[in-house]
């Protein structure tokens, strides 16, 4: 019997697909977002309040993702940005090949921020890179602090957690300064911002991360 | 669950080997899956064996080296695994370490046999 070498990444085929669409982003200079988090944290509601309040200039796209139905995508429809349903019909995640297909019927490539909302799963969307320039995790206070604890691997991989619902903090006995510990633990450098989808607090806050990351796009490969 | 499809891209890749091996039997695929790579070996085998199974490649097994979370200290450039979640080096007592590896998912070896 022998042994051979192989040396080979399992999700070869994922990852080749997720280059192509990395370097597509990058000569377009358009801003790709992963966002990540467990069902009902707000990642369709932080959508709903960017496409609402981010400038009308900036063209900003949605992809997103679900088991079954349309309706992220109804939601996010009337503020008049391209938006397309990715229904994995069972799948737990997205990948990089029904990104790429979802690109392709988006109707547009002239994006400067392209959204991809994952489905709402805290473990199987940390395995697959989607070509984005970053991940983002959304973490509601309805939720435990130790999540970051619990899914290390989901938030290693993040460059910033949205910490929303923080208008239900009087009502709930999380407990933020814990949970913004547990975050830098698993991942020393990530960033976090506090945000309500509800109320509006902190998505200025929110909006200038965003901006910031595309000026750094921009300036890696100008247009 | 995504263990199915990560199960179904190892064996695409074993398949494609066996058959550059006309006369020779895969035993076995050594893999090295990451303590941060969101995959569990277990539901990992268990989705590889339903896979094979009634098929020329049902005697295959999964040999997997489970690698720790490992993060490298930009102080002091110690390396160290990283346990109960502390990124804390142990040596210069820096919080800001960076991860190095523990994400893995490769396909390492496969020990082939004689027909």
């Amino acid at each position: 019997m022998s042994r051979v070498s192989v040396k080979r990444k399992v999700l070869k085929e994922n990852d080749r697909i997720a280059g192509e669409l990395r370097s597509g982003f990058r000569s377009r200079s358009v801003l790709t977002l992963n966002l990540i988090s467990s069902p009902g944290s707000g990642k369709t509601s932080l959508l709903e309040q960017s496409l609402r309040r981010f400038p009308r200039g900036l063209r900003t796209a949605v992809l997103t993702g679900d088991i079954e139905t349309d309706n992220d995508a109804k939601r996010l429809a009337p503020f008049g940005f391209a938006v397309k349903q990715i229904t994995t019909g069972g799948a737990c995640h997205l990948d990089a090949q029904m990104v790429e297909r979802g690109l392709s019927t988006l109707g547009t490539q002239d994006i400067d921020v392209l959204f991809i909302e994952n489905v709402g799963n805290l473990v199987c969307p940390a395995s697959f890179d989607l070509g984005e320039a970053c991940k983002i995790v959304v973490l509601s206070v309805t939720e435990g602090e130790d999540k970051p604890l619990k899914y290390p691997a989901t938030f290693v991989k993040a460059d910033l957690v949205v910490l929303n619902k923080i208008d239900l903090l009087p009502y709930v006995p999380f407990d933020i300064s814990r949970a913004r510990e547990n975050a830098k633990r698993v991942h020393p450098g990530i960033d976090i911002l506090e945000v309500s989808c509800t109320t509006g607090q902190g998505i200025d806050e929110w909006l200038r991360w965003v901006e910031k990351r595309l000026e750094t796009v921009r300036k890696a490969e100008p247009r | 669950m995504h263990e199915m499809g990560i199960a179904s891209s190892i064996l695409d890749t074993v398949a494609a080997e066996a058959q550059k091996r006309p006369g020779t039997r895969l035993v076995s695929v050594g893999l090295r899956i990451g303590e941060l790579s969101g995959v569990s070996p277990e539901a990992l085998d268990f989705c590889f064996q339903c896979l094979v199974k009634g098929t020329d490649l049902e005697s295959i097994g999964l040999e997997i080296e489970r690698s720790p979370r490992r993060h490298r200290c930009p102080k002091c450039a110690r390396e160290f695994d990283v346990i109960d979640y502390d990124p804390t080096c142990p040596d210069c007592g820096e919080f800001s370490t960076a991860l190095v590896s523990g994400d893995e998912m490769e396909i390492v070896y496969l020990e082939v046999a004689d027909g």
